[in-house]
């Protein structure tokens, strides 16, 4: 209980707090040294912050998320989630707090849309009728109709239905963080873009602190409050989105060119 | 003497040894899942154990079951000449496909499904029940369904030890050299291997998702 008010104070300043993190992996044991995945990561994500972690394949990105829900653990450095070290808090309880979306969804297949989306809440054992309204809820929320999805299985819907219940199963039990891995990275240009836009609407209302990955600058753009670019395991860059553009640094260059935008440019 | 004349005269008698063959399968059947599945399950996070226990399983499948028959009549407790002979060595030839097909299903599940749920807080317990062994069900069925044909078959051997069985029939027409008695044993057996096979395919139908 003494925690208390130290905890509530740190929650005050970020939600999720990184300092001096490194991620290394042994390859095989007879090469000897340790190769990093990520190192040095200092990084703060504040309540409310959508910071999207953009960089390309390899660059360590999806290792940050990964740490954020302990499903790594970092070989040295902390990672603070709601002023609690990850490696201090019960994995399952810290999970169960953070909403999680992969590309393709990672749907249960053999569970209906309302079990999928009701996951979390079944576990922490809500009563059977709270779970349904919450379903129906949250489906409505991402723009699926309960009566017409509910019963539906994964393989009975498009890649962006897929990813709305994704979305919805990972907001089911009102965790105040979200941390997304390319979401839409599966999706169609159009039906992507769609998606964004609205994802964009609905994280400016749910106020939820939200980490996203994704390789995609534009979409970077439109939803990040802060853009973060990684590059071989360290931050390079750190920028509200309209100015990360005017950043000099080889690697945010190399990612304006790849937008077709001049670097320098306004947003 | 044709086929269909034993067979009627002999209806009664076949029907008896229909049901004691059945009998046996079924309890074979039984023991080897309740070990086979279990153990599958456990051996899913243990790479070391996995190998030694499928070669084990391996093993027993490469001895000829008329071999494996003679081999269990010496040994102490188990052995012995009848029925409950025959269930160790059905028991043993059951085991490699159940526990191979248990291992690949639950193995076999798309990592991402596994990765999200671990991500969303569920406990290892919860994701063996509630993801992996449901999504590997129809794959472990498949296994039991190799394993109840093969067991029909080699039941057939067992009335070679005095476990009765269709076998009997079979055994008894080899010695009196006459088709008619050895097709009393051997077409029911069939019977049941073909009526075991389509069942157990349907259940396994019903059980795939996706």
């Amino acid at each position: 209980m003494n925690e208390k008010p130290r905890a509530s104070q740190a929650l005050a300043e970020s939600t999720i707090q990184f300092t001096d993190v490194t991620y290394s992996v042994n390859r095989k044991p007879a090469q000897g040294a340790p190769q990093a995945i990520v190192s040095g990561i200092s990084l703060g994500v504040g309540a409310g912050e959508t910071l999207v972690l953009l960089g390309r394949s390899g660059s360590g990105k999806t290792t940050l998320l990964k740490l954020i829900n302990r499903l790594l653990e970092p070989q040295s450095g902390k990672i603070l989630v709601q002023g609690r070290s990850t490696s201090e808090w019960d994995p399952i309880r810290l999970r169960r707090g953070i909403g999680y979306v992969i590309q393709e969804g990672g749907l249960f297949p053999h569970f209906t849309v309302a079990q999928n989306v009701g996951l979390v809440p079944t576990l922490e054992k809500w009563e059977p009728s709270r779970i349904a309204t919450r379903v129906d809820e949250l489906l409505t929320l991402v723009g699926l109709d309960p009566r017409q999805f509910s019963s539906r299985r994964p393989n009975e819907l498009s890649g962006g239905q897929r990813q709305r219940v994704g979305v919805a199963r990972a907001l089911a039990a009102d965790p105040p963080i979200l941390v997304m891995d390319e979401p839409f990275g599966a999706l169609d240009p159009v039906t992507r873009s769609e998606l964004q836009k609205e994802f964009g609407n609905l994280a400016s209302r749910l106020r939820k602190t939200i980490v996203f990955v994704t390789h995609d600058l534009r979409e970077a753009l439109l939803l990040a409050s802060r853009i973060v670019l990684l590059q071989a395991g360290r931050i390079v860059a750190s920028a509200k989105p309209q100015e990360f553009l005017r950043i000099d640094h080889p690697e945010v260059q190399a990612f304006a060119s790849s937008l077709g935008v001049q670097p320098g440019a306004p947003a | 003497m044709s086929p269909w004349t034993f067979f009627v005269d002999h209806r009664e008698e076949i029907f008896e040894a229909t049901v004691a063959h059945m009998t046996l399968v079924l309890i074979a059947m039984a023991i080897a899942i309740a070990i086979a599945v279990p153990l599958g399950m456990y051996i899913v996070q243990r790479p070391a154990l996995r190998n030694i226990t499928l070669g084990v399983a391996s093993v027993f499948q490469t001895i000829p079951s008329l071999a494996l028959f003679g081999f269990l009549i010496p040994v102490p407790f188990i052995g012995g000449i009848g029925r409950r002979t025959a269930i160790v060595a059905l028991v043993l030839y059951a085991l490699l496909p159940i526990l191979r097909n248990t291992y690949v299903g639950l193995t076999g599940i798309d990592p991402a499904v596994l990765q999200a749920a671990e991500a969303m807080g569920m406990t290892d317990a919860q994701i063996m029940w509630r993801v992996r062994f449901p999504l590997a069900l129809p794959v472990i069925l498949a296994g039991i369904r190799t394993a109840t044909v093969i067991t029909i078959g080699v039941a057939t051997i067992a009335a070679a030890i005095g476990a009765g069985g269709l076998g009997t029939f079979i055994f008894r027409g080899v010695a009196m050299v006459s088709d008619a008695v050895i097709l009393a044993g051997a077409i029911p057996a069939a019977l049941l291997a073909i009526a075991a096979d389509l069942i157990l395919a349907a259940v396994e139908r019903r059980l795939k998702v996706a």
